[in-house]
C-alpha cells in the first residue's frame, strides 16, 4: 500500500498494527476475488450444465466473501483517513471496495499465487478448490475467534459456505482420481502443477503477526494436510513423496505483491473499465 | 390488513413496520417475504411528531455472502418505507450472528413446498462434512416421494441444490439446510 505520508513518518507500533490490519484483510480479499475470477472462466464452458452453475456458483460466494473483507478495509482506512494512491489513479478521498479492487495495481495485490495461475481443465479447478477451500476452512476457524469482532463475523459467515466448498471440490476429486486413466492422470498433472503452490498458504507475510491473525499461521499446515492426504488417498492421487514436504521446491511472494505473470492479464481484464473511463458507474 | 395501524395517539409502532416488511418479498423466490425468510433482526422506531418525521431502523443480515438478491431487497424495503410516507429511513446489515435456515419460519417452508421448492431440513441434522452423504432424504415437493436424489450440490441459485426424483422423474430444487 503506498501512502506519501508514511515515508515521512516513523511508523509507530500502533500505525504498524493498523497497516498490518488492513495488509490481512486485503491479502483475504484479495485471494477470493482473484480465485472467484479464475473460477468465473467457466462461465458458459463448464463440462455440463450443472457444474457450469456449481463453479459459479462457488466464484459468486468467493465474491461475496471478498466484498465483506474489502468493504472491512475501507472502513478501516476511512476512518484513519488514509488513501491508497495508485500510479495514474484519480485521487479520491474515500476509499471503496471498488477503489480497492480497481484501482490497484499488481504490486499491490496480496493473493495467493496459486490463485492467479490458469485454471487448465476441470481437473486442475477442483484441485486448487479443494487445496485453497480446505485451508480456508481452517483459517476462517481460527479467525472466527479473533478479539476483531467484524472480522470474526466474516468469518463465521463465510465459513458455512465454505463447507459446502470443501465437500463439492473433495468429491470432484475422488471422482476424477479414482475414475478411468484419462481423469487419474490429469489429476496427477494437477497435481504435479499446483501442489508447489501449497506451501506459500503457510508461509506467514511479516502482516500475519499473531497480534493481528490471532494465531501462528504455520500452525495450520499439519491439519491441512492431514485433510488433504484422506481425500487424495481415497482418491487413489497420494503418493508417498508428498510426505516430504520439506523436500519440494514451495513458491511464494503473493502475499507481499511479487506475482506471476498471470495476475497482469487478469487485472488488465478486470480493472478495464475503470482504468479506461475513470469514475465509471452505474 | 391496515397497514397503518397506530396507537391513539396516531404514532407508528413497530408493529405497523413488520407488516409492512412482510410486503417485501424475495426476488428470486415471490412466495416468501423477508420475514419468512428471517432476515430481519431488528426493528426501531423513534417517533416523531409525524409519520414523516419517524426514525425507522431496520437492521438485516444476509443468507449468502455473495447473494444478489439482497441489493434489490434493501432496494424495495426503503421504496416500500417511502410509499407509506416515512422519510427517515436507516437500513443496516450485520453479519453476525450468522443467518441460518433454521431461522426461516413454518410458514416459510410451507410456502416453499407449495411453489416446488424443497425446504430445508432442520441444520443439526444434517449440516455434516460427510462426503458423498446422503443428506437425510429430501422430500419431492411435487409427488411427495421421499425416494430422491443429489444431482449437484449447487442449483439455480447459492442456496439450493439441485435433486431429481425417482418416482415422477421431475428435477427440483432443494433449499439447502444453512
Amino acid at each position: 500500500m503506498t501512502n506519501t505520508k508514511s515515508l515521512q513518518t516513523l511508523p509507530t507500533t500502533e500505525t504498524q498494527l493498523f497497516t498490518d490490519q488492513v495488509d490481512f484483510l486485503l491479502h483475504l480479499a484479495d485471494t477470493n476475488l482473484i480465485l472467484a475470477q479464475r473460477n468465473a472462466e467457466w462461465c458458459g464452458h463448464g463440462p455440463v450444465l450443472e457444474q457450469d452453475i456449481a463453479i459459479t456458483n462457488i466464484s459468486l460466494d468467493l465474491l461475496g466473501q471478498a466484498r465483506n473483507f474489502y468493504q472491512y478495509a475501507a472502513e478501516l482506512i476511512n476512518a484513519h483517513n488514509k488513501t491508497i494512491q495508485a500510479p495514474g489513479a484519480i485521487e479520491t478521498s474515500d476509499t471503496t471496495e471498488d477503489s480497492l479492487a480497481y484501482l490497484r495495481t499488481e504490486r499491490q495485490f496480496k493473493n495467493l499465487l496459486i490463485t492467479e495461475l490458469p485454471k487448465i481443465d476441470w481437473a486442475h479447478t477442483v484441485l486448487r478448490q479443494l487445496f485453497y477451500s480446505i485451508y480456508q476452512f481452517l483459517l476462517y476457524g481460527q479467525l472466527q475467534n479473533s478479539t476483531d469482532a467484524q472480522l470474526a463475523a466474516i468469518a463465521e459467515k463465510s465459513i458455512k459456505e465454505v463447507a459446502y466448498h470443501v465437500k463439492w471440490s473433495s468429491e470432484w476429486i475422488i471422482r476424477l482420481g479414482d475414475g478411468t486413466d484419462e481423469s487419474h492422470h490429469r489429476m496427477l498433472k494437477a497435481m504435479e502443477n499446483y501442489w508447489p503452490y501449497t506451501g506459500e498458504f503457510f508461509m506467514p507475510a511479516k502482516y500475519e503477526s499473531e497480534a493481528v491473525t490471532g494465531m501462528n499461521i504455520s500452525s495450520l499446515e499439519q491439519p491441512w494436510i492431514e485433510q488433504v492426504k484422506t481425500v487424495l488417498d481415497e482418491a487413489t492421487l497420494w503418493l508417498p513423496a508428498f510426505e516430504n514436504v520439506a523436500a519440494v521446491y514451495m513458491h511464494s511472494g503473493g502475499k507481499t505483491g511479487v506475482h506471476t505473470e498471470h495476475l497482469g492479464f487478469i487485472l488488465a481484464e478486470m480493472q478495464y473499465l475503470q482504468r479506461t473511463y475513470p469514475g465509471a458507474a452505474w | 390488513m391496515n397497514l397503518r395501524e397506530t396507537d391513539i395517539n396516531n404514532t407508528t409502532t413497530e408493529n405497523s413496520i413488520w407488516q409492512i416488511l412482510d410486503t417485501v418479498v424475495d426476488p428470486e423466490v415471490p412466495v416468501l417475504s423477508v420475514i419468512d425468510l428471517g432476515i430481519i433482526r431488528n426493528v426501531t422506531v423513534e417517533s416523531g411528531d409525524t409519520l414523516e418525521n419517524d426514525a425507522v431502523e431496520i437492521t438485516i443480515t444476509p443468507t449468502y455472502s455473495g447473494c444478489p438478491a439482497m441489493e434489490a431487497i434493501t432496494m424495495d424495503i426503503r421504496l416500500k418505507l417511502l410509499e407509506r410516507g416515512y422519510k427517515n429511513i436507516s437500513i443496516k446489515k450485520i453479519l453476525s450472528p450468522a443467518w441460518t435456515t433454521d431461522w426461516m419460519t413454518k410458514a416459510g417452508k410451507e410456502k416453499l413446498k407449495a411453489y416446488g421448492i424443497a425446504p430445508p431440513l432442520d441444520v443439526p441434522q444434517v449440516c455434516d462434512s460427510k462426503l458423498f452423504a446422503e443428506t437425510g432424504a429430501i422430500q419431492c415437493p411435487l409427488c411427495g416421494s421421499y425416494h430422491t436424489q443429489l444431482i449437484s450440490r449447487f442449483g439455480s441459485t447459492a442456496c439450493k441444490a439441485l435433486y431429481q426424483c425417482l418416482e415422477c422423474k421431475e428435477p427440483f430444487d432443494y433449499f439447502k439446510c444453512h
